[in-house]
């Protein structure tokens, strides 16, 4: 993965730029010590590493705003880092950059029951936003599968999802205001505790642009009631266009369900010998979840297992217990973790149609065997966001860089049938060569353009989203004039 | 009138340009200070160009007829989800609403508060910039993390970032029933407080709205469920239960009242053919009570629980100087043309945010081609 030639004149002038950090922050919150920065080296694409100039851990806006106002005078690159459980190395750094954390920033500033929102600072974790109005009986709904560890940071910045993004959308639907510094140290408040924009909607670009164009320090959250209750079924089929037709049915028959989630064969069998959830050997299973009272839910299961019933399934499981349920789920919950026991894997997070899903199915399973790597399928079935896990041997040369050619034809086969490169992971570093596989040069100096008013100087974390390429007009200058 | 019907043609007309257009759908929604210039239809971009309900999806050219997507997705069981609102009664315009007009305007109605808005389920957008510049964000799926967002950008940028020529949405199933629970004689300040505690409910509210005391009669309190019928029933019930302090309510199923009643707060319907300006207030619904005090209003109605207030009064009267500061907006949806040049119709920012929507405009469009002046 090529990233940009390390300013040398950024590098010689360390010494200055910590010292003038340290004016700004406590000594604790600047980090230079090249034993120590190597803590900030990667994120969860654990593939690509490199430390940073140095890090800083401030713990309000002004710090933020302060450490920014510095290195935007220094021309010092800032790469925002929630709590580095990027799968797309979006908090990547480079050797002349500072890593600007959030983690220190992570307490609950208001909640509010009456207007249903929480005010946050951006490092507070995305599970502990739904622990701090848990007993209230609300909770917070974008729940991606890191969220024991995310921050709300990282998940603006990606516009992250979940499983249950079908009923309750992703972070963007979710967020309601931020105060975001930016890179020239300004502090700005965009929405609030009321809906939507009063003039361009500002806040709808900047949620999922991936700290390019601000820190976001703090954060108004939409919070929800608890639903009263919820249960699955779990289904099982000896094909998986038969599994994507009973999906298609199931929402074209007016029920909502909360998640469809989607595994087939090679992540039953890992999953099982891992979890021994009891799931059943099949070529694809779904697991369906709905809400409401318990006769709400009795009412929509036993319209879902009616649809499955037209398809022949092989196995029809509906929980009638709690413990039932968490046994449903625990495969599916431990996918990723049984992934990991027998292999190394790249997770893609690519989007498509739904009906397309038995042509990309089988699209991958070609890939897979021309390559000759296994891949196992898990995913949302119900807004096509995909997550085929290809496993590869970190070990043994030439496989991540052949496992990285085979996920970007599955990509490309995403784009397509009418998909996109990434649905809720972010494009990072990861993607980043893949955009020109969706969009026009056009397209993207549309999105550039955006970017120049935000950061003029090209400082926050510039080297992501868009193909070095495209960027090296914009980003070279700044860096000459550092 | 211009109305080109390819992205090219529109692309020929904006770089070859002399001067400024006024992007007209159809027509039903002048929003926004006048803009003097040539109109330039988005008619020549019509016709649904892919509708899927069993992925929940529908792409559409902007100049499509509302009218047009609604009957298809009725076909399919299905809808809009934010129920847009129709500003024809409110405004006095005639002609047929299109869908790019929607999504230009960012409109929606009641359900809002439990679906988001118009851009919370755009999912996708072409368009053609100040620069002829053809551009495409999002696309036909609902999870699209891949760039920036400028599908939310474009939905409520009224015509001055580019001229839509394509929109793609998330739709929902049309749920078989709707159920309104109705509490009479309550002041604004309790009102709010029962329609924050039904939200506050597990039982999935999708319309929450406060009519005032008015030639009609009392004032009534409104709350909607829908669902599957049973769902309907069970809901209605507890949320009845729980407002049991609030004093006696009722619920309407009948399918076409609940349907007109909510049409009728959607439409704004009681400001309808009265003659003052009508203002759109985006607040703190908790605030809300104290702050409709302050404006001293004609005619007020709450939608979203009491996040949304339309409030009407005399002609020319400014309502951000009666409100003073609060967290929120407010936008003169109906003035005089005198009116709307004199007074911002939208909320004014703070100096750092305008100069950052000054930058994005002079990015999207650097001649000042598009709507010039609408937004402010």
């Amino acid at each position: 993965m090529q990233m940009p030639t390390p300013n040398a004149g950024v590098m010689a002038k360390k010494a200055r730029i910590v010292a003038r950090l340290r004016e700004v922050l406590p000594d604790h919150a600047v980090i230079h010590d090249p034993e120590e920065t190597r803590a900030y080296e990667c994120d969860a694409l654990t593939a690509y590493r490199c430390p940073p100039l140095a890090a800083v851990l401030p713990s309000t806006t002004e710090e933020v705003s302060a450490v920014l106002r510095i290195c935007h005078k220094e021309g010092v690159p800032v790469v925002p880092r929630g709590s580095g459980t990027s799968l797309a190395g979006g908090a990547l750094p480079t050797a002349d950059s500072v890593i600007l954390g959030v983690a220190r920033l992570n307490r609950v500033l208001e909640t509010n029951y009456a207007d249903r929102y929480i005010r946050v600072q951006s490092g507070r974790t995305n599970l502990s936003v739904t622990g701090a109005v848990e007993a209230e009986e609300f909770f917070y709904a974008p729940d991606p599968s890191s969220q024991l560890a995310c921050a709300i940071a990282g998940n603006i910045a990606m516009n992250s999802g979940g499983a249950h993004c079908l009923k309750y959308g992703v972070t963007t639907n979710n967020l309601m205001g931020v105060t975001m510094v930016l890179m020239d140290g300004t502090v700005v408040e965009i929405g609030g505790a009321h809906l939507d924009a009063g003039g361009l909607d500002l806040l709808g670009v900047i949620c999922g642009s991936e700290g390019q164009l601000g820190v976001v320090t703090e954060a108004t959250l939409r919070i929800l009631r608890k639903p009263e209750g919820a249960r699955p079924v779990l289904m099982g089929f000896d094909s998986n266009e038969v599994a994507g037709a009973c999906v298609s049915d199931i929402i074209k028959a007016g029920v909502l369900p909360v998640a469809i989630e989607f595994m087939d064969r090679p992540c039953i069998e890992a999953t099982e010998a891992f979890a021994k959830a009891g799931y059943p050997m099949c070529e694809a299973l779904l697991i369906v979840e709905v809400e409401g009272s318990p006769a709400e839910i009795d009412m929509q299961l036993g319209l879902i297992k009616q649809i499955a019933l037209r398809h022949n399934p092989v196995e029809l499981r509906e929980s009638q217990s709690e413990d039932e349920s968490k046994k449903i789920w625990l495969g599916r919950k431990s996918a990723f973790g049984a992934m990991g026991q027998i292999n190394d894997y790249m997770c893609l997070d690519g989007t498509i149609p739904v009906s397309e899903l038995p042509r990309v199915l089988g699209g991958i399973k070609e890939l897979s065997k021309k390559y000759g790597l296994d891949v196992a399928n898990v995913f949302h079935a119900g807004d096509g966001n995909m997550h085929p896990l290809i496993l590869f041997d970190a070990n043994k040369s030439g496989d991540l860089e052949l496992c990285e050619a085979m996920g970007a034809d599955i990509l490309k086969l995403c784009v397509e049938v009418g998909g996109c490169l990434t649905g809720e992971h972010g494009v990072g570093i990861e993607k980043r060569d893949l955009m020109h596989a969706q969009f026009t040069e056009g397209d993207m100096e549309a999105q550039l353009r955006v970017k120049d008013v935000f950061d003029p100087a090209w400082l926050l974390n510039p080297a992501k989203v868009f193909p070095l390429t495209v960027t090296a007009s914009r980003r070279e200058p700044a860096a000459a004039a550092a | 009138m211009l109305a080109p019907s390819t992205e090219a043609e529109l692309s020929a007309v904006l770089r070859d340009a002399t001067g400024p257009f006024e992007i007209v759908g159809g027509g039903t929604r002048p929003v926004g200070a006048p803009v003097a210039a040539t109109p330039l239809s988005t008619a020549g971009f019509a016709g649904i160009r892919l509708y899927e309900p069993g992925a929940l999806t529908l792409v559409a050219g902007a100049g499509t007829p509302l009218a047009e997507i609604e009957a298809a997705l009725a076909e399919g069981n299905q809808r809009l989800p934010f129920e847009p609102m129709d500003h024809r009664g409110l405004l006095g315009t005639a002609g047929e609403p299109t869908i790019g007009g929607v999504v230009a305007a960012n409109v929606s109605g009641p359900r809002r508060i439990q679906v988001g808005a118009c851009r919370d389920s755009l999912i996708g957008v072409r368009f053609v910039d100040g620069r002829g510049e053809i551009i495409k964000n999002g696309g036909r799926v609902m999870k699209n993390v891949t760039g920036y967002d400028l599908v939310k950008l474009l939905a409520g940028s009224h015509g001055t970032l580019g001229v839509l020529t394509e929109v793609a949405f998330k739709v929902l199933p049309r749920p078989d029933a709707a159920g309104v629970v109705m509490i009479e004689g309550l002041s604004d300040a309790r009102a709010v407080e029962a329609l924050a505690m039904a939200l506050g409910s597990p039982f999935e509210v999708s319309g929450a709205a406060h009519v005032c005391a008015g030639p009609d009669g009392p004032p009534v309190t409104m709350l909607r469920v829908e669902g599957f019928a049973e769902q309907v029933d069970y809901r209605t019930a507890r949320l009845q239960a729980l407002l049991a302090e609030f004093g006696p309510s009722t619920v309407e199923t009948d399918p076409v009242r609940t349907a007109e009643g909510w049409a009728w707060i959607r439409d704004a319907a009681p400001f309808h053919g009265t003659g003052g300006d009508v203002w759109r207030l985006s607040l703190k619904p908790s605030d809300a009570p104290a702050l409709v005090a302050k404006l001293n209003a004609d005619r007020v109605l709450y939608d979203w629980g009491g996040g949304l207030v339309w409030a009407e009064l005399p002609p020319g009267t400014d309502a951000r100087a009666r409100l003073g500061r609060f967290d929120g907006h407010a936008t003169l949806v109906r003035a005089s043309a005198e009116t709307r040049t004199r007074l911002p119709v939208f909320q004014p920012d703070p100096a750092p945010l305008a100069a950052i929507t000054k930058g994005l405009r002079a990015q999207f469009d650097p001649r000042g081609l598009l709507n010039p002046g609408r937004m402010g």
